[in-house]
């Protein structure tokens, strides 16, 4: 099982959890089982060709995916996986 | 007067408008908001003219900042000296090298003052009484003063180890000043949570994309001061990478509104060694960089998560610029030697624009005919401990001319000019 911990703004689309255990091999394919459970998050986290957006960041095990193979970042039992946007929100309009 | 120059903000990623509010991150793909203007309308009645018959400050260029009304607060910000520097074109081998003098900026000596009167003004016209900052030190210092002058409430947020004159320099105008423990990412991230809970303007938060415009006036008054001209290039610093994107598109648009016929200005960027996340990123080609934990004496440039980072390595980019870093001896060296050569007491951020200028010319990326401009964005008298060491002492002697004279080695007659 993986770890997968949501940021406020997604939390509207996962019931509110905070966090979320999948069975994924990869960054990618964790992404698609989350849309499985919570249809729409995909496309929060990914643009219209399903690239992650430039201001979401997914670390794992505190790493930058960027900075190992992205999407095809391989995932094993016990990682913990975070989504956080770059840039903080939460303020009034 | 009401305005239609703005129509609204626009996220920078996926293209959503919104209407023009304080909200500064796009809830569909957090991406960051900018102001989108009627380009057309503002064309229509923007000439060189009626901006050389504006006020001498950075309001001359009020057609091109996001505020609706006429501007209430900072009314004498911008419009600083653009010089001459031929002997420190000498020293480094440039024949014509300018600096944008930010020094002395008014009234906090600093370009912050440029943003936070423009972030003010609209603060004011969206209703807001209270106005708050997450700050390396200068922009504290101009949001506490723009404040005090605006009589608006006001927290300055600024991390627990910032240069004493900084410090003095917010709570002399009565701000509540909070120092965070912690760096300023920390500071900053505290002021996001604290700008959802609280409806205060933060101007680097909620208000940014009306705020960062205020530092196009940059480019507007480079282009201005050399004669409608764009120059070769501009070595600029960078902390969270938004005044290099911003001097870009400032450029640009006076390109597109027919201002200048020609541009094609390059936009250099430059970082503190200790603290380069954006010009590391840049020498490694890659687009995305890796956060740090900033160690330098450039303060006001230590931001290990640059907010706008991505987008000042497009700027750099598509201008053709590159980008360098400079470690804490070479920003003293640069910061005396801007000193010593023109007269300008620069922070130490200045000492890293000069100390990343004098690289680029030794690699050969800038080259001797060409137009430069070095924006120096901050004053020395901020950061005096960073060349407390380098600057030496004074000569002390006892009230005798013939003290004096021998202290010198100056000979009693053959130096009069009596």
């Amino acid at each position: 099982m993986v770890k997968i911990r949501i940021p406020t703004p997604l939390r509207p689309l996962t019931g509110g959890k905070s966090e979320i255990e999948t069975h994924a091999s990869d960054i990618q394919a964790m992404i698609e089982s989350l849309n499985g459970q919570f249809p729409g998050l995909k496309s929060r986290i990914c643009d219209d060709s399903g690239e992650i957006r430039r201001f979401v960041n997914i670390y794992l095990n505190e790493e930058d995916i960027r900075f190992m193979k992205g999407k095809d970042t391989p995932l094993k039992d016990g990682d913990e996986v975070s989504i956080v946007p770059a840039i903080a929100g939460g303020a009034h309009s | 007067m009401t305005s239609t120059k703005i129509k609204g903000l626009i996220c920078r990623e996926c293209g959503k408008e919104y209407p023009a509010v304080s909200l500064h991150v796009c809830e569909l793909c957090f991406g960051p908001l900018e102001v989108q203007y009627n380009y057309k309308e503002i064309q229509a009645s923007l000439t060189r003219k009626k901006i050389e018959q504006g006020p001498k400050s950075l309001w001359r260029y009020v057609d091109l900042l996001p505020i609706m009304g006429e501007p209430t607060v900072g009314l004498h910000a911008g419009f600083t000296p653009l010089v001459r520097a031929k002997n420190l074109g000498d020293e480094l081998g440039l024949d014509r090298l300018y600096i944008k003098n930010d020094t002395v900026n008014h009234p906090t000596l600093s370009f912050k003052d440029r943003v936070v009167c423009v972030a003010l003004t609209r603060a004011r016209e969206l209703g807001y009484e209270t106005v708050a900052c997450a700050s390396t030190g200068n922009l504290a210092n101009s949001v506490a003063a723009h404040a005090a002058s605006a009589k608006m409430q006001c927290y300055v947020f600024i991390p627990h180890d910032l240069e004493a004159p900084k410090v003095l320099g917010n709570l002399v105008y009565r701000p509540n000043v909070v120092e965070v423990e912690g760096n300023y990412d920390d500071v900053n991230r505290l002021c996001s949570e604290i700008a959802g809970e609280h409806n205060w303007a933060f101007v680097n938060v909620n208000i940014r994309p009306y705020y960062a415009e205020g530092s196009k006036t940059l480019a507007y008054e480079i282009v201005e001061q050399l004669g409608w001209t764009a120059p070769d290039q501009v070595v600029i610093p960078m902390a969270s990478g938004s005044l290099l994107t911003k001097v870009w598109k400032g450029l640009n648009e006076l390109h597109k509104l027919g201002l200048i016929t020609q541009m094609g200005t390059r936009v250099h960027g430059a970082q503190a060694e200790g603290c380069s996340p954006i010009a590391t990123a840049h020498k490694e080609g890659r687009d995305f960089f890796r956060p740090v934990k900033p160690q330098t004496i450039a303060k006001s440039l230590a931001i290990g998560n640059p907010a706008d980072g991505y987008y000042a390595l497009k700027a750099a980019a598509e201008s053709g610029g590159a980008m360098d870093s400079v470690t804490d001896d070479e920003i003293i060296g640069g910061m005396t030697l801007l000193a010593q050569t023109e007269g300008i007491f620069a922070e130490t951020a200045g000492g890293v624009t000069i100390g990343v200028l004098k690289k680029l010319v030794k690699s050969g990326i800038i080259k001797r005919h060409e137009v430069t401009v070095a924006l120096i964005t901050g004053n020395g008298l901020k950061t005096q401990d960073a060349v407390i060491n380098a600057v030496g002492h004074p000569t002390r002697i006892s009230p005798s001319l013939v003290q004096f004279q021998k202290t010198f080695n100056l000979s009693k007659t053959g130096d009069s000019h009596e």
